[in-house]
């Protein structure tokens, strides 16, 4: 019964949240409505890493090569066959999904840094290789795509429109990332992180768990692509430099690697921290952006959502024992009674 | 009764003129315009890898101090915002929504890069805010008539095939044109202007082309591909890099023909010294603005105005990058659009004025080329001048050529 109780408050909290994050875009202008959008896509990238990195320990340096390849599946299915927007998300999805696994099964070969240095040349050569297929990719000057319009008897303008659909994708993405992790799948994968030869003695086919977590993930960071792809309405090799895979990572670490919360904060410091730093100084913003994440680091070494999240629920569990008692006491005496 | 009735129509009046005068002495204004300053906006790849291009933004934001410290313009000082985009297009639309939508930005003034302003055209055209003198050399920002709101700077590399091809057929009617391009839009850009200027000749002229790929490891095939096609005269329209590999192989195979090396890779460090200074002796290329290392100019007063302006306001800066000497230019260029627009400084008005530039001399900008603009030519400069590299520097020659079309 108290689980019940429970369960629903969790579903009417969760309720609120989601309509306050609905109601958010039309409290602010839309420009910063267009921030908070590249807020979700990043976290949604950040996500697809935490899955990856966060939760079965291998590091990757390239997942800006997957948010390319999401991004320029959505931007040549728009341009070239004039998909509608919308339905260009699946496709990129899975397009991701299959070089996630292409990429993961040498990547089994590779452990850690090994891993990490394999990734880094994928982010290195995404720019070249972009523009190398320039008759798909339009090469240097890449692609410029329609803006996406919002259906009209909304009545309301694109920014927020985009910010509702990339929302939409948000909590989808959350929910899937939830329901793989806190499940068998999620334990398999902590497994395979924490001790490789134990969970293979387990029983875990660790090399299948390992690609499907490579798939997973840069599905997620694929679907951020096709995202950004179709708020920004323009793709070219430059945007997706080796300096995104790397945001990709700060953002996953400061927001906490192994949580799925995290990915917000983390896309929150991708996207404001440097413009913040930007503000603050012309001359070095760069080394006020290093300086942010060192204190972050040392004030919060799990992350964000990491360190705040076990606080968190300790500080929630001071207040529950008394009821957990009562609970107890009315089992106990239902016990006596029978 | 009567003389009542005139003191209340005069004071009427005297009213109405003094309403009249406030708003002639107010200006019109549009957003981001007061009588106290003018916003402008701009992005500058500070960081990331162009930041070597950083010193555009640097340069001109250190002239606009110049220009605030000496009264400003028309009284009002100029408020340059710069942003860093790290040439990475999806940062330069966020940077420029900021500064159009958050800062209220009157116009963008020389973003930097061909794909970030190719990412900010539609958005600055469709909301009506002038796009200005763009820092890229791409053929596509003269098209007043699809994009009212974006005007170039740079002679374009269209523009610059043009100027060889009109040396070509001035100087060297018979020849047979081999072409060295890099397999994407700024190497076609490069050729497309060379087959436009040659007109009806150019299929009979260009005899042969051969394109590489950046990831090429070297030219040195397509080089001896050319020779072989028996041309007699080659255009090489390159990255500094292959450039110089490039002039070392035609060097090295015994090939003498007439070479014309873009302006992209003209640079005496970074391209002829590698390719060795003694290969390319009698290359030609073209220029448009005062090389700073160059001698002819250094006792000029106006390379002596430049230096003391990057002394005292871009300390810190190089002053042997021609880049500053760019930026210097263009910032000149803006100053004199705003200080025309007057006291209307409604994005109209200063599209009009843009539109409507007359052989204006920049001072660090070669004798002869000269700023023009009109309602359906959105390209500044059009003019090059030929130089020729005797083994140490490049020596100009001839007059200035103008491009035709285009």
């Amino acid at each position: 019964m108290t689980k019940d109780f429970t369960a629903a408050w969790r579903l009417i909290g969760a309720a609120v949240l989601i309509a306050l994050a609905a109601a958010l875009p039309f409290a602010v202008s839309t420009y910063h409505a267009f921030q908070l959008t590249l807020v979700m896509i990043y976290a949604i990238a950040v996500l697809g890493l935490n899955i990856l990195t966060g939760y079965n320990g291998q590091i990757s340096l390239g997942h800006g090569g997957f948010f390319a390849a999401g991004a320029y599946t959505a931007a040549i299915l728009m341009h070239r066959y004039g998909v509608p927007y919308w339905a260009t998300v699946p496709p990129a999805a899975l397009i991701c999904f299959v070089l996630g696994v292409l990429f993961g099964l040498p990547a089994l070969r590779f452990e850690g840094p090994y891993l990490a240095l394999v990734t880094l040349a994928m982010a290195l050569a995404t720019p070249q290789l972009l523009k190398y297929f320039d008759t798909w990719t339009g090469g240097q000057q890449g692609i410029n795509l329609l803006k996406p319009v919002p259906p009209h008897w909304l009545g309301i303008d694109r920014d927020r429109w985009l910010y509702l659909v990339v929302l939409a994708v948000l909590l989808v993405a959350m929910r899937v990332a939830a329901n793989i992790l806190h499940g068998r799948t999620g334990r398999a994968l902590v497994a395979i992180r924490d001790h490789p030869i134990a969970a293979a003695a387990m029983g875990i086919n660790t090399a299948r768990y390992k690609t499907l977590a490579f798939g997973i993930s840069t599905l997620f960071t694929g679907v951020a692509g096709a995202l950004s792809a179709i708020v920004i309405s323009y793709v070219s090799p430059e945007g997706y430099g080796l300096f995104l895979s790397l945001s990709f990572l700060v953002g996953s670490a400061v927001g906490g690697i192994a949580t799925i919360g995290g990915a917000i904060v983390g896309g929150l410091f991708i996207e404001f921290v440097p413009n913040f730093a930007n503000d603050i100084s012309d001359a070095a913003p760069w080394a006020l952006y290093g300086l942010a994440m060192l204190l972050f680091m040392y004030a919060m070494p799990r992350g964000v959502v990491g360190s705040l999240g076990p606080w968190f629920a300790r500080s929630m569990q001071r207040i529950r024992p008394r009821r957990a008692a009562f609970d107890d006491s009315e089992e106990q005496l239902k016990g006596r009674t029978l | 009764m009567r003389m009542k009735l005139n003191f209340v129509t005069g004071l009427f009046a005297a009213g109405l003129t003094l309403i009249n005068g406030l708003a002639l002495a107010a200006g019109q204004y549009g957003p981001g315009a007061s009588d106290a300053e003018i916003k402008i906006g701009n992005t500058m790849p500070y960081s990331g890898p162009a930041s070597a291009y950083g010193i555009v933004g640097k340069t001109q934001g250190a002239y606009f101090d110049m220009i605030n410290a000496q009264g400003g313009i028309n009284g009002r000082k100029i408020n340059f915002i710069s942003r860093d985009d790290g040439y990475s297009p999806p940062k330069t639309v966020e940077q420029v929504r900021q500064l159009v939508e958050q800062d209220q930005v009157l116009l963008m003034f020389s973003p930097l890069g061909t794909p970030p302003n190719v990412a900010i055209h539609a958005y600055l055209n469709d909301n009506k805010v002038p796009q200005l003198f763009v820092a890229t050399g791409a053929n596509q920002w003269n098209d007043p008539k699809h994009f009212p709101w974006t005007m170039g700077w740079l002679p374009s590399y269209g523009t610059e095939g043009h100027i060889y091809a009109a040396y070509i057929l001035k100087n060297l009617p018979n020849a047979k044109i081999a072409v060295l391009y890099q397999n994407d839009d700024f190497g076609k850009d490069y050729l497309n202007g060379l087959r436009d200027g040659l007109g009806a000749n150019a299929d009979k002229m260009i005899v042969a082309t051969q394109s590489y790929e950046t990831t090429d490891p070297t030219v040195d095939s397509q080089v001896v591909a050319l020779q072989g096609s028996g041309a007699d005269a080659i255009l090489i329209a390159a990255i500094p890099k292959f450039a110089a590999q490039a002039i070392r192989k035609i060097y090295d195979i015994g090939w003498k023909p007439t070479t014309f090396l873009t302006s992209v890779s003209n640079s005496v460090g970074t391209v002829m010294k590698n390719a060795g200074p003694e290969k390319g002796v009698g290359i030609i290329s073209a220029a448009f603005a005062k090389d700073p290392t160059d001698p002819q100019w250094q006792n000029s007063h106006e390379y002596k105005d430049w230096l003391a302006f990057m002394q005292k306001y871009n300390s810190g800066a190089s002053t042997t990058d021609i880049q500053a000497v760019i930026g210097y230019s263009q910032a000149q260029l803006m100053a004199a659009v705003l200080k025309a627009s007057g006291n209307d400084l409604t994005r109209d008005n200063v599209m009009k004025q843009a539109a409507s530039v007359h052989d204006l001399k920049l001072p660090m900008l070669l004798p002869g080329i000269t700023v023009s603009t009109g309602p359906d030519d959105f390209a500044p400069l059009k003019q090059m001048q030929l130089q020729k590299f005797d083994g140490t520097g490049w020596k100009l020659f001839g007059d200035v050529i103008s491009a035709s079309g285009s």
